[in-house]
């Protein structure tokens, strides 16, 4: 706390070179004494969608959030290794949690949108960040990104907690992209979802895959399948902890696993 | 499937939840009961028959055929002129000229002084109602000068008056104002601090033993015996800071007759009894708030204070409300501490300030119900009527407020 903050640079720098977004060197997460995710190394691609699969309590979740040290909200959790963002290690103690935070943003698995109205669900983020420009264009802009702004636009004073399950997952998107972030992380962000209003985000994260580098964490391998480009397959090791097993292209993961546990996996096997 | 494998013991399962039902009945049938009872007593008391007696008839105080209520100021001065003392008259110039009194003023003075109704004998309503005929013939064998009247002790000028040594012109102006600056001094202190500590305690410290130990402590302190608090009032407030609780620090009294025993001593004593509620239920408010809206504004770059500011404490807020208005309203009726750290029992000065001499509603009621007559009775349930009526307004004003200030999404 005592040392000076360090920025994290705007433009890409150092060895990610352009092409990676971010990127885990030999990243463990504990919770307390128990390790959650062991040894990952991971390069995830700018502007591609890249999927986190693997059975339940794998450390998917765990490994998405230490993206953008939200792990550190729970008490006991810490990280050690490396993330590499823009060059910059964020778990680096001179770099504020609060600004990686804003740069990676976060969608997350139940929609929270905050028990305020539509209009200032998308604001409040930018604002509070101190956001200088016109408000009401950044809003509507932010709506219109999520695939909501037609369907809110007449009553964006309205609570946002009136609007239907999938309708408050997008609203979460365009509160979370109206920070202007580099990274969007989403942990199974349709799983609580109907069909229809999951097939509404996917078809939203693909387009918002031009501009934004996106993680998703899925236990459904079909969404996996028809949305990333990047799939990287987790499984537990003997000590219940999280390893990488498997990262490539979706088409590879899914059509030629190299390794016989992806295969197990993904036809369906175990897991 | 087969039914056999199932047991299902319907009517058994059913006989349970109907004795359950009944027993959760009979448990709020047994508190309406005795919330009846304690209003019935209460009520029975404030009104009923009295016998009074003049120890002058008005009758004879007439002039010239014209009634004493009719009398003109100058005929009132000059009755009570006759009847007075030279000193006592003296004695009420100099509080107040005659030249500038009203003659609503001079008349109350004659019949205080001159007239002096008594109250020789007083019923309940229950009797007043039942038994009026033996009633009526005990106070003519006892009492044959008295007149049997209905009273009610709750009045607009038992409200209105200070406090007095005759049950009759006793009032509750004094301890409801003492009540109310108490009350004001309590919230102030005791607001900030408590919804300060509960942020602390749930949003920054980390779980240490420390912490764990202090918490335990809180919870434990809730239930400390209110006595206790006055004991620490007396010693901290009252005794250690008396320069500060009198009010000679500030110039506010004058060094040589100030002590500590003053409205402000008591506010911070009873901030200190209500404290540890009030930590304990904004604690659980916080903590009732969902995780996931901590983690929609942290996700978003918001600082932990922008967090708490814009999203907890918005949340949590009716929920603090809440347990602020119970905490409150323990305090409005708390009487032991206040014994101990010395509210006097008898104020017929209006408090004006926190550096005053006080009183408090439950003080007067306890002093008076300690009285041997009869008439303080009445007087004691007539104040308990007003102590009840002012902690149900006080709550009603701020449940809402409360409703009118916290948006519902």
């Amino acid at each position: 706390m005592a040392l000076p903050s360090l920025a994290i640079p705007h433009r890409d720098a150092g060895d990610t070179n352009g092409v990676y977004a971010i990127e885990a060197r030999d990243l463990n997460v504990y919770y307390g004494n128990f390790r959650a995710v062991k040894d990952i190394n991971l390069k995830v691609h700018r502007r591609q969608i890249t999927a986190f699969i693997g059975p339940s309590g794998c450390g998917k979740s765990t490994l998405l959030r230490a993206f953008n040290r939200m792990n550190e909200l729970i008490p006991n959790a810490r990280a050690s290794g490396k993330v590499l963002f823009q060059g910059q290690n964020i778990y680096d103690p001179r770099v504020d949690p609060v600004e990686v935070r804003r740069r990676i943003g976060m969608v997350f698995q139940k929609p929270n949108p905050f028990p305020k109205s539509i209009y200032e669900n998308v604001a409040w983020g930018a604002r509070i960040n101190g956001y200088l420009g016109n408000m009401d264009a950044l809003v509507e802009q932010s709506l219109r990104r999520a695939a909501l702004w037609d369907e809110v636009k007449d009553k964006l004073h309205q609570s946002g907690l009136s609007l239907s399950g999938g309708q408050q997952q997008r609203l979460c998107i365009a509160r979370a992209i109206a920070v202007r972030p580099e990274i969007i992380l989403m942990d199974e962000p349709a799983s609580a979802l109907d069909p229809i209003a999951t097939l509404k985000i996917e078809e939203l994260m693909r387009e918002l895959s031009e501009e934004y580098t996106i993680i998703i964490v899925t236990h459904n391998m079909q969404q996996a399948a028809r949305v990333s480009d990047f799939t990287a397959f987790l499984l537990m090791d003997e000590d219940r902890a999280g390893v990488l097993v498997e990262y490539g292209p979706t088409r590879q993961i899914f059509t030629r696993p190299k390794d016989k546990r992806t295969e197990d996996y993904i036809t369906g096997r175990f897991g | 499937m087969s039914a056999d494998i199932f047991n299902t013991r319907l009517d058994a399962r059913k006989r349970a939840g109907m004795i359950s039902h009944g027993l959760f009945m009979a448990a709020t049938i047994v508190g309406i009961v005795a919330l009846t009872a304690l209003l019935y007593t209460v009520i029975v008391q404030s009104f009923g028959l009295v016998a009074v007696e003049n120890r002058v008839d008005p009758a004879t105080l007439a002039v010239n055929g014209v009634p004493l209520e009719e009398l003109s100021k100058e005929q009132l001065i000059a009755i009570l002129q006759a009847n007075l003392s030279a000193g006592v008259i003296r004695r009420y110039e100099s509080e107040q000229p005659f030249a500038e009194r009203t003659r609503e003023n001079v008349y109350a003075l004659v019949l205080e002084r001159v007239v002096q109704p008594r109250i020789v004998e007083s019923w309940s309503l229950s009797d007043s109602l039942l038994r009026r005929a033996a009633i009526q013939a005990e106070t003519a064998a006892k009492h044959p000068n008295a007149k049997l009247v209905f009273r009610s002790w709750l009045r607009p000028d038992f409200i209105t008056k200070p406090q007095a040594s005759v049950p009759d012109l006793a009032g509750v102006r004094t301890a409801i104002l003492g009540s109310l600056w108490t009350i004001l001094i309590t919230l102030v202190v005791a607001f900030p601090i408590g919804v300060g500590a509960a942020i602390y305690l749930e949003e920054y410290a980390r779980d240490t033993w420390l912490t764990r130990a202090i918490q335990t402590n809180i919870t434990n302190l809730a239930g400390v015996p209110s006595i206790i608090y006055g004991m620490l009032g007396l010693a901290i407030f009252v005794r250690m800071l008396e320069p500060l609780t009198s009010g000679t620090l500030f110039g506010a009294a004058d060094p040589t007759t100030a002590n500590g025993r003053t409205i402000l001593s008591a506010g911070l004593t009873l901030a200190l009894l209500i404290l540890p509620l009030l930590i304990i239920n904004s604690q659980e408010a916080i903590r009732a708030v969902p995780r996931s809206l901590r983690q929609a504004a942290y996700g978003l770059g918001a600082t932990q204070w922008q967090t708490i500011w814009h999203h907890v404490l918005p949340s949590a807020l009716p929920g603090i409300l809440t347990g602020n208005i119970l905490a409150v309203s323990r305090a409005i009726g708390e009487t032991a501490p206040l014994v101990v750290i010395g509210a006097s029992t008898f104020i017929v000065i209006d408090p004006n300030g926190p550096f005053s001499k006080f009183t408090t509603l439950p003080i007067q009621i306890y002093q008076w119900t300690a009285r041997p007559q009869p008439e303080f009775r009445h007087i004691a349930a007539a104040a308990i009527v007003v102590l009840l009526v002012m902690l149900l307004s006080l709550n009603a004003a701020a449940v809402l407020l409360r409703n009118r200030y916290t948006r519902r999404w």
